[in-house]
């Protein structure tokens, strides 16, 4: 891949020259796809970005919103950071790596921004579980991403893992981190003052992952896994947790004037980033950096995509403290230029190399107006099948089962701050710096995008707001990965923008801003595009840590509710876990009509003393969220009105929840005028389900279902 | 008295020690350790991460830094010494305590809890807890598997320095509790003196009790009585 003719007529245009091979590779790559999101930004303005929470909006490294303060509901200074990548192609490649390298990148953005990591979150997409290309990827991208987060101490609380066979060709992997910061440590990436030096710390510089980011502005090719993985880079998780506390001492020490990690299009989309913000320029000597390999060139120097770097913008007073804490650290540190007036110009052992302005090589890639096709609605073709072999299959589906597996491989316990870990609705985080506990969920589905592109996108941010609220927290922001297919095919560009204006309106109706994101398109090989996937990780806040369990006590009434398909009699099977195991179409379920209200109601009735339990019902239905709350000491009893057995079970309507409480009353009061409520029976002191619906009665007891959810851990043990 | 925690470059259980430790009133302070051991430490806390990055082998590195040799001298003098997870690697490389630990049956890293039997109370690290009662902590390692040969071990249970061992809830020492094939289930085990103990689990994680059990308390406690 090279620069394009008309990209290349542009900056010929501006520079009224031929650019340089370093310019031209720098266009190249900051103009592509992945950096300039050329086929995506003109949707992305759908989204609400702003709330009174909300310190740093999107175009930072990361996100920062302030946490309320329990007291008052005011905005506290402890502020969290937000940040959200995707490390797809790479992860094809080279699974471990690929995924390992993913978490490293999404911690330096938090760094960035004067935080200090406390969370991570990973939504996980692979090809149907039992191809054993899949396992391999699984295996490869847990161990990666385990062997990275665990080293440098930061704990993977929640996430998501998800199977559908068009991620055959092309498996997502999507990282989110949350940072801990507050109103005197923040920095941006703005640069601030023309004199200033640029402080180079972390790694040397190789030959590793040059052009990556054009790498992920293509189809995955059929020899990707061969050919390239020059372009994927290898982490050193243990150069990172230096990193992370130099950083630490760095900021505390107050020396940071801005910041910004190297990333995609290594030190030249860094750098000229960081100038470009701050509407200066840089005049930087590239033979300054710190390098591993001898005679390298300009454009190596410029790009290299070489692992835990960070740029710094120092003041010239603080630059002898920055090479103490860098060499306290064995971390290399190089002074490489300064932030000046006018262009951003690299200069190689005396020649100029790079003299442009840096705000055109940053904003200057023209979008692209690409032709978009709406999705067909399904019709509706169900199978007719065994209630019973339809519990135990679904159950039992990789989706829907135990994950147990792979998050028993990830240190979800490291900081002492973890108060609800995975396998919960959402990890809840201890900030004793603000008596707040902040609630973490992160996912898609694709089968809900994958039927209805725009409501199954309404319906991920609705159910990872009910996670959130199910917990006892309120939502307080989000940031999204928006994966999609080739945007140059007009059904799979239509398929996208339905996703991202679904995922907008749903947001925008919880009042829950959406500050920051990422999007990863050309998501296609041989084998198709993806799913258009919305990964969405919601933070929300609650006061205290203690959130209600999703395990069932043997006392207690059981309530469902939000539930429409039960009201109304209508269940839609549309992106069920149901159709997609026994083959069939539906309708996608209607959304509640108040899920702000519902959200709000549904986190106040999870910390009212009188509840015992709360599960979010999402993936794979009633049947699966029933199933998940019995233990081997208590079970349920259930009865589920209505004539339609296999409708109720497994329609996958979000914004529902299993409540077990003392006070039934209490809850129908609460959800009185916002949302249905159904009274579906009782917890008991043994082991069991039993479900009576329709004319069928289902039994089983918990032992069983613990063999039905190991299908993971049966397979890769 | 305060309590020096080491932190090596990759160490990432330093904070969390400390936090732990002074929730039980105890001082502690963290140490990076190319500044060397503080004088006046009355106890000395190895904790867990990867130092060093675990490149050679986990603990290897650390052990051979000048500090551990600081920390072995002072725990010839009687100054107690609780390696955790990576610490225990670290005390098991430097000789502090016998065996070795090395790579899960799993060929995994597992982050979980298990149950642990309490093999002595008699000890500053278990007199919180009875003789044969079962604590919940949890374990997160990827080497983890207690190695030793036969003799050597039969001659660390007859001095009765076994101090914890993975066990099932109603404290049977089954294979099924095992969870990283460590040989006859140990978790923890003593150095020569009683006040030097290793243990995989993480009692710094058991704690605090505003975000779940505490039943690791009493092994931090160790500082107090010692």
């Amino acid at each position: 891949m090279s620069l394009a003719d008309s990209d290349r007529e542009l900056v010929v245009e501006e520079l009224e020259r031929e650019p340089t091979p370093a310019e031209a590779a720098l266009f190249e790559n900051l103009w592509s796809e992945h950096c300039a999101y050329r086929s995506s930004r003109p949707l992305l303005s759908a989204f609400e970005s702003e709330g009174e929470r909300v310190v740093v909006g999107p175009g930072d490294d990361a996100a920062v919103v302030a946490l309320p303060d329990p007291e008052t509901g005011e905005n506290s200074d402890t502020y969290v950071t937000l940040g959200i990548e995707s490390h797809n192609h790479p992860s094809y490649v080279d699974p471990f790596d690929g995924a390992a390298t993913g978490v490293g990148g999404i911690v330096r953005d938090t760094l960035s921004m004067g935080a200090y990591p406390i969370a991570l979150a990973d939504s996980l997409y692979f090809g149907e579980f039992d191809r054993e290309h899949s396992k391999y990827l699984l295996e490869g991208v847990v161990e990666g991403i385990s062997h990275y987060g665990n080293c440098i101490g930061v704990p993977t609380v929640a996430g998501s893992v998800d199977f559908h066979p068009d991620y055959e060709g092309n498996p997502l992997v999507n990282v989110a981190c949350v940072g801990l910061t507050d109103a005197d440590r923040l920095v941006t990436a703005e640069a601030q003052e023309p004199g200033n030096k640029l402080v180079l710390v972390g790694n040397a510089t190789g030959r590793d992952g040059l052009g990556g980011a054009s790498f992920a502005s293509e189809d995955l090719a059929e020899d990707a896994e061969t050919e390239d993985r020059p372009a994927v880079q290898v982490g050193d998780p243990y150069a990172e947790k230096l990193l992370i506390e130099a950083n630490e001492v760095l900021i505390e020490d107050g020396v940071i004037e801005s910041a910004r990690d190297l990333g995609a299009a290594g030190l030249g989309g860094a750098s000229s980033e960081l100038v470009a913000k701050g509407g200066l320029g840089a005049e930087i000597e590239l033979e300054r950096v710190h390098q591993r390999e001898p005679n390298m060139n300009a454009v190596e120097i410029l790009l290299a995509e070489s692992q835990e770097r960070m740029c710094y913008e120092v003041a010239p007073e603080n630059v002898d403290r920055v090479r103490e804490v860098a060499e306290r650290f064995d971390l290399g540190c190089s002074v490489i230029g300064e932030v000046a007036d006018g262009n951003y110009t690299c200069t190689f052992e005396g020649e100029t190399v790079v003299d442009v302005d840096a705000h055109f090589l940053g904003e200057g890639a023209p979008m692209n107006d690409l032709p978009a096709e709406e999705p067909d609605a399904p019709e509706t073709d169900l199978p007719d099948v065994d209630l019973e072999d339809a519990l135990e299959t679904v159950v039992s589906s990789p989706n829907a089962a135990s994950k147990r597996w792979i998050y028993r491989q990830y240190d979800h316990e490291v900081g002492v701050r973890t108060s609800v870990g995975p396998g919960d609705d959402a990890a809840v985080v201890a900030v004793r710096e603000a008596d707040t506990g902040v609630a973490i969920s992160s996912g898609a589905a694709p089968n809900w995008t994958d039927a209805a592109p725009y409501e199954g996108a309404r319906a991920v941010a609705l159910e990872n707001a009910t996670n959130v609220a199910a917990t006892g927290a309120t939502p307080l922001a989000a940031v999204d990965c928006l994966n999609g297919g080739n945007p140059e095919k007009s059904d799979v560009y239509g398929g996208f923008r339905a996703i991202v204006d679904g995922l907008a309106e749903m947001c925008e109706t919880l009042s829950t801003p959406v500050v920051g994101g990422n999007v990863s398109l050309y998501n296609d090989s041989v084998a198709g595009p993806i799913p258009p996937t919305p990964t969405l990780a919601v933070v929300g806040a609650k006061a205290g840590y203690d959130a209600p369990p999703l395990s069932v006590e043997p006392e207690g009434e059981l309530v469902l509710v939000g539930d429409r398909a039960l009201e109304s009699g209508d269940a839609r099977l549309g992106g069920s876990e149901y159709l997609a195991r026994f083959d069939g179409s539906d309708r996608f379920p209607a959304l509640p009509e108040e899920p702000a209200a519902l959200i709000e109601t549904l986190a106040a009735v999870a910390d009212d003393d009188s509840t015992l339990a709360v599960h979010d019902v999402g993936h794979g239905g009633l049947a699966v969220a029933l199933a998940e709350m019995v233990t081997p000491d208590a079970g349920l009893e259930a009865s589920i009105p209505g004539d339609d057995p296999a409708g109720a079970l497994f329609h996958e309507q979000p914004g529902r929840a299993l409540i077990q409480t003392d006070d039934p009353e209490a809850v129908r009061e609460a959800f009185d005028g916002v949302a249905p409520v159904t009274e579906l029976g009782r917890a008991t002191d043994e082991g069991r389900l039993e479900i009576d619906v329709g004319d069928d009665r289902l039994e089983v007891d918990a032992a069983t279902i613990g063999d039905w959810r190991a299908t993971i851990e049966r397979e890769l043990d | 008295m305060t309590v020096s925690i080491v932190r090596f470059g990759g160490s990432n259980c330093d904070r969390d020690a400390e936090r732990a430790l002074e929730h039980l009133g105890i001082d502690a302070e963290i140490v990076w350790h190319e500044d060397g051991l503080p004088a006046d430490a009355t106890g000395v806390v190895l904790p867990g991460g990867f130092s060093y990055g675990d490149y050679l082998r986990a603990g290897a590195m650390a052990a051979r830094s000048p500090i551990v040799a600081e920390v072995r001298e002072a725990a010839a003098a009687g100054t107690p010494v609780l390696g955790i997870c990576n610490g225990a690697q670290i005390g098991c490389e430097s000789g502090l305590t016998e065996g070795a630990f090395t790579t899960n049956e799993s060929a995994r890293f597992q982050c979980e809890r298990v149950h642990l039997r309490v093999e002595r109370a008699d000890t500053p690290w278990t007199a919180a807890y009875e003789e044969g009662e079962v604590i919940e902590v949890p374990i997160a390692h990827g080497e983890g598997r207690y190695e030793i040969d036969d003799d050597r071990l039969e001659t660390l249970e007859n001095d009765g320095r076994v101090l914890f061992r993975y066990c099932d809830a109603d404290g049977e020492p089954s294979a099924a509790a095992n969870p990283n094939g460590s040989k006859h289930n140990v978790a923890g085990v003593l150095g020569e003196r009683e006040t030097v103990a290793v243990l995989m689990p993480h009692p710094e994680r058991a704690t605090l009790p505003d975000v779940g059990p505490t039943d690791g308390q009493g092994v931090l406690r160790g500082f107090e009585t010692a």
